[in-house]
């Protein structure tokens, strides 16, 4: 369970979280969506500890992360960016991981053995391809069966056949009880793998809810014409203007 | 071993392959080789490989430090989202950093004074002195060349942040303590002349090597008041303590800064 409370984070005059409030619960893809620049990755970061908040405050399993490291070993993370070391092997990358979790009990090679990642165990990291990088990402953000997953726009970089693999990998763990965050622009893929949605407008959840909900809420069967319809509202809402 | 340690081995290995720092050593060696072969006398041939040390040493150790902290920014939020602290990254990545340069540095310029070593069992004190003291640069200017890359966002501002403190050090530097000698030769002008040798950690570098050399008898009275402050044990340790303060402020700014930073 992650608790967000009164989070606030600006950058210079920009507000970009503005006292957003949010409970993600276990069991379920959050799927977080909004315009550019709404805070979607600063809300990430800010769960991750990649970013300080101004205000407010984070709980993770009832236990404030501030200024603290341990909690992040329950966290898996996969960043949109794929890069490493140009001169280490594959397998070097996986041992380096491995050194920094010495707690982790659980390993999970799903991802590992069906991206077939073994077989590339003495490439140099910086010999791969883009797309090669980002299943070493996905099998890295899973390898030490996380409790909480933190997907920021998984499948771009992959290719059909492997953002399959990982949205079917996905589904799968939802129904082990872990806490997914998805942050996306591609509308199938949110249908797909989402059960709740948590749209951001400037800082704050602007509608939060289930797919079903936010279909039945605009009365709009398909979701891409949904969220279309929420970003008119959102930007109706904020702006006052009307078309 | 704790975690900065094991992101250390990593760094290691990942630097010890590296073309660059490969090409480093080779050009080094092939220019201190160079030097012993056309130097003649190997006292000269240290001093020849001094002003190497001076220059090159600090000027490749900011650009590589900015350039190498730049790059690794995508896998470095990789790194901070294990449960690692930020303190064991930064420290893990630095001294990975200048232990490779170290390496490389001392490969590169000591290979040639071992492939001669026949000839100077005198200048043994000497050799130990110019290497110590790369290696000091080595620390220092690594050290602020990561604290650079932490604290200026866009690497054009970071990188013309360490080419002007290198820029200052080493050739300002030089007019300031022209200038001061000029103004002030008619009065005793030492000890401010040796409060500007410990204010940059280049020039106490150099006075360090040149006193393990004869030509110091050259500089008359200024050389005999430095004999007198370094050539004795408190005046190294006193010179030693000043390089470890130049190590140590920017890698406490640094870890301060990554302590504090949104990535």
């Amino acid at each position: 369970m992650i608790r967000i409370q009164h989070l606030k984070k600006s950058f210079g005059e920009l507000n970009v979280l503005d006292d957003l409030t949010l409970d993600i619960e276990p069991g379920t893809v959050t799927a977080i969506l909004g315009p550019n620049a709404s805070g979607k990755s600063t809300l990430l970061k800010c769960i991750l500890g990649l970013v300080n908040p101004d205000a407010g405050r984070i709980l993770i399993d009832d236990e404030p992360i501030a200024g603290r490291s341990h909690y992040r070993a329950k966290i898996g993370y996969m960043p949109q960016i794929a890069r490493f070391p140009d001169n280490l092997t594959v397998d070097e990358l996986f041992a380096m991981l491995r050194d920094l979790r010495e707690d982790a009990i659980d390993v999970d090679i799903e991802l590992f053995a069906r991206y077939e990642i073994g077989a590339m165990g003495k490439k140099r990291l910086g010999t791969l391809s883009g797309g090669t990088r980002q299943k070493i990402l996905a099998a890295v953000a899973l390898l030490f069966a996380p409790k909480i997953l933190i997907l920021d726009e998984p499948t771009v970089g992959l290719d059909p056949v492997s953002a399959t693999v990982f949205k079917d990998k996905v589904r799968k763990e939802r129904t082990n009880g872990r806490t997914i965050i998805l942050s996306s622009h591609l509308v199938n893929e949110v249908e797909e793998m989402a059960d709740r949605i948590v749209y951001l407008q400037d800082g704050k959840p602007f509608f939060v809810g289930t797919m079903e909900e936010i279909k039945r809420m605009t009365s709009e069967g398909h979701l891409d014409r949904a969220l279309v319809r929420i970003m008119e509202n959102a930007r109706e809402a904020t702006h006052g203007t009307r078309r | 071993m704790g975690h900065a340690g094991r992101i250390l081995k990593y760094e290691l290995h990942n630097l010890l392959r590296s073309k660059w720092l490969i090409g480093i050593a080779a050009m080094l060696f092939v220019v201190t080789e160079a030097l012993f072969r056309f130097g003649g006398e190997p006292g000269k041939t240290i001093i020849s490989v001094m002003s190497i040390v001076l220059v090159v040493v600090p000027l490749l150790s900011v650009v590589l430090g900015t350039i190498y902290f730049y790059n690794s920014r995508e896998f470095n939020e990789l790194l901070l989202a294990q449960p690692v602290t930020r303190t064991n990254i930064y420290l893990g990545k630095l001294i990975g950093f200048t232990s490779a340069l170290c390496l490389a540095f001392l490969v590169g310029l000591g290979l040639p004074f071992l492939i001669h070593s026949y000839g100077l069992r005198d200048y043994i004190g000497k050799i130990v002195t110019l290497l110590l003291v790369g290696c000091c640069f080595i620390v220092i200017f690594a050290s602020l060349a990561f604290y650079a890359a932490t604290r200026f966002e866009d690497r054009i501002k970071g990188l013309g942040a360490v080419l002007v403190a290198w820029f200052l050090l080493t050739v300002v530097w030089d007019g300031v303590i022209l200038l001061y000698v000029h103004v002030f030769r008619e009065y005793p002008y030492e000890p401010g002349l040796l409060g500007l040798v410990f204010l940059n950690p280049i020039d106490l570098g150099r006075i360090l090597i040149l006193l393990q050399l004869d030509i110091s008898a050259l500089m008359g009275y200024t050389g005999a008041v430095f004999r007198n402050v370094f050539g004795t044990d408190r005046g190294a340790v006193l010179a030693a303590g000043a390089m470890i303060v130049y190590a140590a402020v920017p890698v406490l700014f640094g870890l301060r800064t990554f302590r504090a930073k949104d990535f």
